[in-house]
C-alpha cells in the first residue's frame, strides 16, 4: 500500500501519497497555484518559478518539482510570493513581443491570463534591449515565432520526450538563449514529423499552425471552382470547445451546417472515407495473413507517424499498409468517382480537408498522393482554422440546427467514427477482418481491450483458428518502444495501429488548445474520445463494410476491395527519408 | 589512414568508452573539442548517433558551455574577462581595442587563423583587474593603450 502523508496548504489539510508534488497536493486541496512552464506528465522542471511557494525554507521553492513531506506547512499566497510572481511576469514581458491584439492565441494565452489574474500593470517595467528573431514559416505545418517564446521548454519536452523526435532545443545561454534547431536551421530542414504537439504544448503564440484559411476563402469565392469539404472524425469531438461548449460535446450536425453556410458546394465526411480505408485495409491484412505477406502490418492513416517511420524506422516501411489515409482516399474519390457521377471536370474540383492535424498539411503536398497531375487534397485546414473561419463569417455556431452530410460520400458507420481515438482503427479493422475471415460478425462489436488512453495496448483476438495478436500505440515515442521490441524479436504481432499523437487524433496537433490547468485536471484524450464512442454506439450500422454508400462505390466504380482501380486510386507507397539534410 | 580518418576513429573510441555513462555527452564533447580543436557539424552528428541522443541536444550543450567552439579556434586564444571586477575597471575598453586592431568581432577568429578573440566570465584574478589571458599567459592591470604592444609580440613570433 502507498504510504500517505499529511500536509497543510494555505490552512487546508490534505492527505496525499508519498512522492506527490506540492503542486499536485495543492490541486487536491483545492488550492490553485499558477504555473507557466509546467505541463502535466510532459514538463515539470521548475524553470519559470511561477509556482513558487513558502514552506518556511530559506527561499521560495517551485511547487511543481517539490515533493510534499509529512507535516509540511505550505503558503501559496503571501505578499512576498505575489510580488515575486508579478516581477517574474514583468521580466517575461520585457522580452516578449506583446502584439496581443492580433495574436492567434489572444484570449487563449496562458501568459496573457496570468498577467491579468496576477494584476500586472506595467508591461514595460523592465523595458530594454530585446532579441529579434526571424519568423520560421517555411514548414507547411508549423510556424515558429521566437519573438513570443518565453523559454518554458514545453515544446521541447513534447518533441523530445513524448514524440522522441527532438528537432528543437535550447541553444546558447543567458540572454541569448533561444529554442531552435541546431545551426539555426528551419524546422522544415530538420526531421520534424509535423505532428504539431509542440503547438498544443505552447502556452503562448510562439508556435502555431500554418494558416491556410485564405486559400479556402479564395476557393470559395471563385465561381469556376467546385469546392468540396470533408471533416475528419476527431474534428466533431472538439470543434465545440472553440465555441465554449463543454469538452466532449459532439457537434457533428452543427459542423455540417456550418460548413454548408460557409459556402462549400458539397459537404462530404471523412468518416465515410474511414469506412473505405477499413474495407481496403482489412482486405490487405487478410491478404497478407493468407499469402505470407510482410507482418506485422502497421496502419498508415497518421501522417506524423508515416514520416516518423520513413525517417527513424525505415526498415519498417514494408510493414506499412499501402492504404492512403482516409481524407486522401476521399480526395481521390472526389476527383474521380464523384466527378464522373456529377459530371464535373475534376480539374475544377477543390478538395478541402478539415483535420485535427498539422501533419495532414504536409501529407497533402506529397507528390505521390495525386493523380493526373492533380493532388488528391488541395487544402488542409485544422480544427482551429475552421473555428476561425466560422467566427470570421459571423456564424452563430451554437444556434445552428443539426445538418446532414451530402450523399454519395456522407454516410458512415460507427467504425468510421472511432478512427479519431487511439485504438479506433484497430477496432474498426477487426470488426471487418473478423467477418471477412470467418463469415460471421465479431461479437460483441465493441472490442474494448484496445480502448483507453494508455500509450501502448496489446490484445489477442481469436479469428477462426487463428490467434491474432495486435498492438495499439499512440505517440511516436510509444511507437518507437513497440518497434524496438519487434525489431529485437521480443514481441510478435500480426497488426499494429500507430497514431502519432498521444491519445490519437482527438488530441492532434490541430485541435483546440487546452490550457495547462485544464490538462492537469482532466484527461483531454479520454473526454474527447468518449464523444466518438458515444456516437459509434448510437449508430445503426457499426461495421464499415455494411455502409451502403461504400457498397455502392464498389458496385458502381471500384469493383472490389484491392481491385486494380482501388490500388491505383486508394493506395500509395513510402520513401526512406534522411534524418539530417546536408 | 589519413589524419582526419584517425581522428574520427579516435572519436568513435571516446564515444564507445562513455556510451553507457549517465551524462556521457559532456565528456564526449570535451574529448571531441580536444581532438578536433572544435566541435563542427559532422562531429556533432557522429556524437548524436553514437550516444543515441538528438542533434538538438548535442548542439544545445555545445553552445551552452564556453569551452566548446563550433569553428576552429586560432593559434592564439585571447580571452578578456568581463566579470564584475574587470568590467568596472574598464575591461570593455580593452576588448574594444582588441576588436579594432584585429578587425574581428568578439567571438571570431582572424582570417589568417592567428587569433581568436573572446569574452569570458570571471577568471578568478580580480586583484589584477582588468585581466585578459592569451593562451595560458595572464595579463593584468591592463589599459587599452598597452594592447598594441602585446599583440605585436605574438605577431612577431611566427
Amino acid at each position: 500500500m502507498e504510504k500517505m502523508i499529511a500536509l497543510t496548504i494555505d490552512g487546508v489539510s490534505v492527505e496525499v501519497p508519498s512522492g506527490t508534488t506540492v503542486l499536485e497536493a495543492a490541486r487536491k486541496a483545492g488550492v490553485h497555484i499558477p504555473t507557466l512552464c509546467y505541463l502535466k506528465d510532459i514538463n515539470a522542471i521548475g524553470a519559470c518559478r511561477m509556482c513558487v511557494v513558502d514552506t518556511g525554507a530559506r527561499a521560495l521553492q517551485a511547487a511543481c518539482v517539490l515533493p510534499a513531506t509529512d507535516g509540511m506547512v505550505v503558503k501559496t499566497n503571501t505578499p512576498a510570493i505575489r510580488k515575486y510572481r508579478k516581477t517574474l511576469l514583468e521580466l517575461v514581458l520585457s522580452a516578449h513581443d506583446k502584439k496581443c491584439l492580433t495574436c492567434v492565441r489572444s484570449q487563449n494565452c496562458e501568459l496573457q491570463r496570468l498577467c491579468r489574474e496576477l494584476g500586472v500593470e506595467d508591461g514595460e517595467a523592465f523595458a530594454g534591449v530585446t532579441n529579434k528573431y526571424a519568423i520560421d514559416d517555411v514548414s507547411p505545418s508549423i510556424v515558429r515565432d521566437n519573438n513570443k517564446c518565453i523559454l518554458c521548454r514545453r515544446c521541447v519536452a513534447a518533441c523530445a520526450s513524448v514524440q522522441k523526435v527532438g528537432v528543437i532545443g535550447p541553444v546558447m545561454r543567458g540572454f541569448k538563449t533561444a529554442i531552435e534547431s541546431p545551426w539555426g536551421l528551419k524546422l522544415n530542414d530538420m526531421a520534424c514529423i509535423n505532428c504539431g504537439q509542440c503547438i498544443t504544448a505552447c502556452p503562448v503564440g510562439a508556435l502555431h499552425e500554418k494558416d491556410d484559411t485564405a486559400k479556402v476563402w479564395a476557393a470559395l469565392a471563385d465561381p469556376t471552382k467546385h469546392v468540396v469539404v470533408q471533416p475528419a472524425p476527431a474534428v466533431r469531438a472538439a470543434l465545440g470547445e472553440e465555441f465554449g461548449l463543454p469538452m466532449g460535446t459532439s457537434v457533428t450536425g452543427k459542423m455540417a451546417s456550418a460548413l454548408r453556410r460557409l459556402g462549400f458546394d458539397k459537404v462530404f465526411d471523412t468518416d465515410f472515407a474511414a469506412d473505405l480505408t477499413i474495407v481496403e485495409e482489412a482486405n490487405e491484412l487478410v491478404e497478407r495473413v493468407q499469402n505470407g505477406g510482410v507482418l506485422p502490418m502497421i496502419t498508415s492513416c497518421s501522417p506524423g507517424w508515416i514520416k516518423f517511420c520513413e525517417t527513424y524506422y525505415p526498415d519498417f516501411i514494408p510493414n506499412l499498409s499501402s492504404c492512403k489515409s482516409p481524407h486522401e482516399m476521399l480526395g481521390a474519390m472526389a476527383k474521380s468517382y464523384y466527378a464522373k457521377k456529377a459530371g464535373i471536370d475534376p480539374k475544377d474540383i477543390v478538395v478541402v480537408s478539415v483535420m485535427p492535424c498539422t501533419a495532414k498539411k504536409f501529407e497533402a503536398a506529397r507528390p505521390e498522393l495525386g493523380h493526373d497531375g492533380m493532388a488528391d487534397v488541395d487544402i488542409v485546414i485544422t480544427t482551429r482554422e475552421l473555428a476561425r473561419m466560422i467566427k470570421e463569417a459571423g456564424i452563430n455556431f451554437n444556434a445552428l440546427p443539426d445538418g446532414e452530410f451530402d450523399s454519395l460520400m456522407g454516410e458512415s458507420t460507427g467504425a468510421g467514427v472511432i478512427f479519431g481515438a487511439t485504438g479506433g482503427v484497430m477496432e474498426a479493422a477487426l470488426r471487418t477482418a473478423y467477418e471477412t475471415l470467418t463469415g460471421k460478425p465479431l461479437e460483441p462489436v465493441d472490442f474494448k481491450p484496445v480502448r483507453g488512453t494508455e500509450g501502448i495496448k496489446e490484445a489477442t483476438v481469436k479469428i477462426g483458428d487463428l490467434d491474432v495478436s495486435v498492438a495499439v500505440c499512440s505517440s511516436t515515442g510509444k511507437a518507437a518502444e513497440v518497434l524496438d521490441a519487434v525489431r529485437a524479436g521480443e514481441k510478435k504481432y500480426t497488426f499494429i495501429e500507430v497514431m502519432a499523437c498521444p491519445g490519437g487524433c482527438v488530441n492532434g496537433g490541430g485541435q483546440p488548445i487546452v490550457d495547462s490547468d485544464t490538462r492537469a485536471a482532466v484527461d483531454v484524450r479520454a473526454v474527447r474520445a468518449s464523444a466518438l464512442y458515444k456516437e459509434d454506439a448510437a449508430k445503426a450500422l457499426r461495421r464499415s463494410h455494411v455502409n451502403p454508400e461504400i457498397q455502392a462505390l464498389y458496385a458502381d466504380y471500384l469493383d472490389k476491395p484491392g481491385s486494380h482501380l482501388a490500388h491505383e486510386l486508394l493506395h500509395t507507397h513510402y520513401t526512406r527519408r534522411e534524418k539530417y539534410t546536408d | 589512414m589519413s589524419e582526419m580518418e584517425s581522428k574520427y576513429a579516435e572519436l568513435r573510441q571516446i564515444i564507445e568508452a562513455h556510451k553507457d555513462w549517465p551524462g556521457a555527452l559532456m565528456p564526449v564533447l570535451q574529448g571531441a573539442q580536444e581532438l578536433f580543436g572544435c566541435v563542427p557539424e559532422d562531429v556533432q552528428k557522429i556524437i548524436a548517433e553514437g550516444l543515441g541522443v538528438t542533434l538538438a541536444e548535442v548542439y544545445g550543450v555545445a553552445t551552452f558551455y564556453a569551452q566548446f567552439s563550433l569553428q576552429p579556434k586560432g593559434e592564439h586564444v585571447i580571452s578578456v574577462c568581463l566579470g564584475t571586477a574587470c568590467y568596472v575597471k574598464g575591461s570593455q575598453g580593452v576588448l574594444d581595442k582588441l576588436s579594432e586592431l584585429l578587425e574581428i568581432p568578439v567571438g571570431a577568429t582572424t582570417p589568417d587563423g592567428k587569433f581568436t578573440l573572446q569574452a569570458t566570465r570571471c577568471l578568478g584574478a580580480c586583484g589584477l583587474a582588468p585581466v585578459m589571458t592569451i593562451d595560458s599567459e595572464v595579463y593584468g592591470r591592463l589599459t587599452p593603450d598597452q594592447v598594441p604592444a602585446i599583440l605585436e609580440k605574438y605577431r612577431k613570433e611566427a
